[in-house]
């Protein structure tokens, strides 16, 4: 049993009570602080991904309790690839907010390690209820970043995302409050071996269970028709935070994979496939109305917020297939839409800092310092967000459509991902001709004030840039790993087995 | 017993989700509360209901209570709670920076 497995949880948690504690109005050690421990678990996160790439799920009993009685952590390739993304951006985030983000407002470090921590216990876990815990984590530690500078406008969104959060707990506990009711267990893999057990009346309560979990994953997802609370709070809140939250809608996909795949997917006897023939709808939906918005939206924040709806939109469509082809493809889509979208979220934010008064309004204005420069990143994360060659996003989307062929809906699925992906693109094109070409015609100069340690913001906004081509470039050994993460999802045997042992 | 439980939840779920829809802060924390005691209610009864039961091995024991659910409901009153105090907090905040304690922020004289 490798200790290594709980370190990605506990690293986050030392450094954020270190800070809090011992390190208050040291700013410059803060930061030194809170980056080294990002560090350490993006370095972590890669020895995890590497070491669960060649073997079968490793299990960690917390406290060495066996399961199911006792709560596990699993890695499988699935969640080490999760949490490897989660580092990724939380090293990019952290390097942006060199930038003066964490200067608005007390904590920001502290808060940024929390979050990481719920988000890898998240993906981590092998338990319900924990992941009700970690849910709960990075929740209440994205209440403090999303409202992180404070602000009308913010606070205002802060509280709907909170409210509405909030509720969705209460639903999460009504869930998991009815699948032990029938089930009397929580442990993902004994889950596995007891939903199949379920008959008559008890799999009809057991379903209703599932699917009330369901609503909550969607809402964490941001799925039409519970996604009103993402644009505004993403468009608020500060940008590192913003790209962080990429991967927060994944923790929703993740959930959806997880167990709809694995507990309530083939195996599970009377309560088999459980959510395809909802969330199909309900992702090309969200597709639909991601690329509307994109076209409607009158910020750069909201089109990045957006941009993410549609994205997770995509994703969705190919997870909500339920095969292992639109799965392996969905996880390939789903690294990158997670560093295209903090990728956008980063860049706007500096176009807008340096557009002074203008702000992220989508408007004609003077120049503005490093326009070129800007406008190439915009481009480029415009490029893999539109899913446009040559970067990963076209790969991503050819690889779904390619998987879609064979399903009932391939005509309705096609048609929404290729339409949606000309909207998007006429979009993004209509903002950058007003931010770029037409502001460059305009007399006069807008001299906003520089941003400090301009060199780390830009270096973190190229990084996940750089992450997409990488991504496009290496497509065959990327899809390979994929491959083998989602065998391990719909072959649960070898879960199971490394859980709860020879049993 | 049974019916008396049930139409708690009932009761307190009905309440806590009319609150929920109402315009002001204040009512919608209250009905987030109320929300959460239903739940944990609800939790408690998910491990079937059993008096004078004990939770631990015995060797006199008749029978036993699920002790699962009441750690379950332990750790989800502690988040509740925990929640609740933000809650207020930030409702408290609102109404301090916008002059309104409307869910979204309305000015006074901008009646819903």
């Amino acid at each position: 049993m490798s200790h290594w497995i709980i370190a990605p949880i506990v690293i986050p948690a030392m450094v954020a009570a270190l800070i809090v504690l011992f390190l208050r109005n040291r700013q410059g050690l803060t930061r030194a602080v809170s980056l080294a421990g990002a560090v350490a678990v993006l370095a972590v996160s890669v020895a995890l991904a590497t070491a669960a790439a060649g073997g079968p799920p490793e299990m960690y009993a917390l406290g060495n309790w066996p399961a199911p009685f006792g709560i596990v952590l699993v890695l499988d390739r699935l969640s080490a690839l999760m949490v490897l993304l989660t580092s990724v951006l939380g090293v990019i985030g952290l390097l942006y907010a060199l930038s003066g983000w964490d200067d608005r407002g007390p904590h920001f470090h502290a808060l940024w390690q929390f979050q990481l921590m719920g988000v890898n216990g998240a993906f981590l876990t092998g338990d319900l209820f924990n992941l009700f815990v970690f849910f709960e984590i990075l929740l209440i530690a994205s209440y403090g970043l999303i409202l992180h500078g404070a602000g009308r406008a913010r606070l205002k969104a802060g509280l709907h995302y909170v409210m509405i959060n909030l509720v969705g707990s209460a639903l999460f506990l009504i869930g998991v409050g009815l699948i032990y009711g029938i089930t009397g267990t929580l442990n993902m893999a004994d889950l596995i071996l007891k939903v199949p057990l379920a008959t008559g009346s008890d799999a009809a309560l057991l379903k209703t269970g599932a699917m009330v979990l369901l609503v909550v994953f969607g809402l964490k997802a941001a799925l039409v028709p519970i996604h009103l609370w993402l644009p505004a709070a993403y468009a608020n809140a500060p940008a590192p935070v913003a790209a962080l939250f990429a991967i927060m809608t994944k923790v929703g996909v993740y959930a959806i994979i997880r167990v709809y795949t694995m507990i309530f997917g083939g195996g599970a006897g009377e309560s088999a496939w459980l959510a395809g023939a909802w969330l199909l709808p309900a992702a090309l939906a969200t597709l639909v109305i991601g690329a509307m918005g994109v076209l409607a939206a009158r910020t750069l924040g909201r089109l990045a917020a957006f941009a993410l709806l549609a994205s997770t939109g995509t994703l969705m469509t190919a997870v909500s297939l339920f095969t292992p082809t639109a799965l392996e493809a969905a996880l390939y889509y789903m690294v990158h839409s997670t560093l295209a979208a903090a990728a956008l979220f980063l860049v706007s934010d500096l176009i807008a800092r340096n557009r002074g008064s203008h702000g992220d309004l989508v408007t004609v204005a003077p120049r503005f310092r490093q326009a070129e420069m800007l406008s190439a990143l915009f481009l480029t994360a415009a490029i893999g967000l539109a899913g446009m060659p040559p970067l990963s996003g076209f790969i991503g989307k050819l690889l779904i459509l390619d998987s879609a062929r064979a399903s009932g809906a391939a005509v309705w699925i096609w048609a929404a991902i290729l339409i949606t992906s000309l909207i998007l693109i006429v979009g993004f094109a209509r903002a950058g001709s007003r931010l770029f070409w037409k502001s460059a015609a305009q007399e006069g100069f807008i001299n906003a004030p520089a941003i400090p340690r301009r060199a780390f913001a830009a270096a973190a906004a190229v990084l996940p840039l750089a992450g997409m081509a990488a991504l496009a470039a290496a497509a065959g050994p990327v899809a390979g790993y994929m491959a083998a993460a989602t065998d391990q999802v719909f072959d649960s045997s070898a879960y199971v087995a490394a859980v709860l042992g020879g049993r | 017993m049974e019916l008396l439980l049930a139409s708690a939840i009932a009761l307190l779920t009905a309440s806590g989700i009319y609150l929920i829809l109402r315009a002001r802060t204040f009512p919608v924390v209250l009905g987030l509360t109320l929300l959460s005691h239903a739940i944990n209610l609800f939790l408690v009864s998910m491990g079937r209901l059993a008096v004078n039961r004990p939770p631990i091995l015995s060797d006199d024991a008749a029978g036993y209570t699920d002790p699962l659910p009441q750690a379950l409901v332990l750790t989800a009153i502690v988040i509740a709670f925990g929640m609740t105090a933000l809650v207020v907090v930030l409702a408290l905040r609102t109404y301090l920076e916008t002059g309104s304690d409307h869910v979204d922020g309305d000015p006074p004289g901008n009646k819903p």
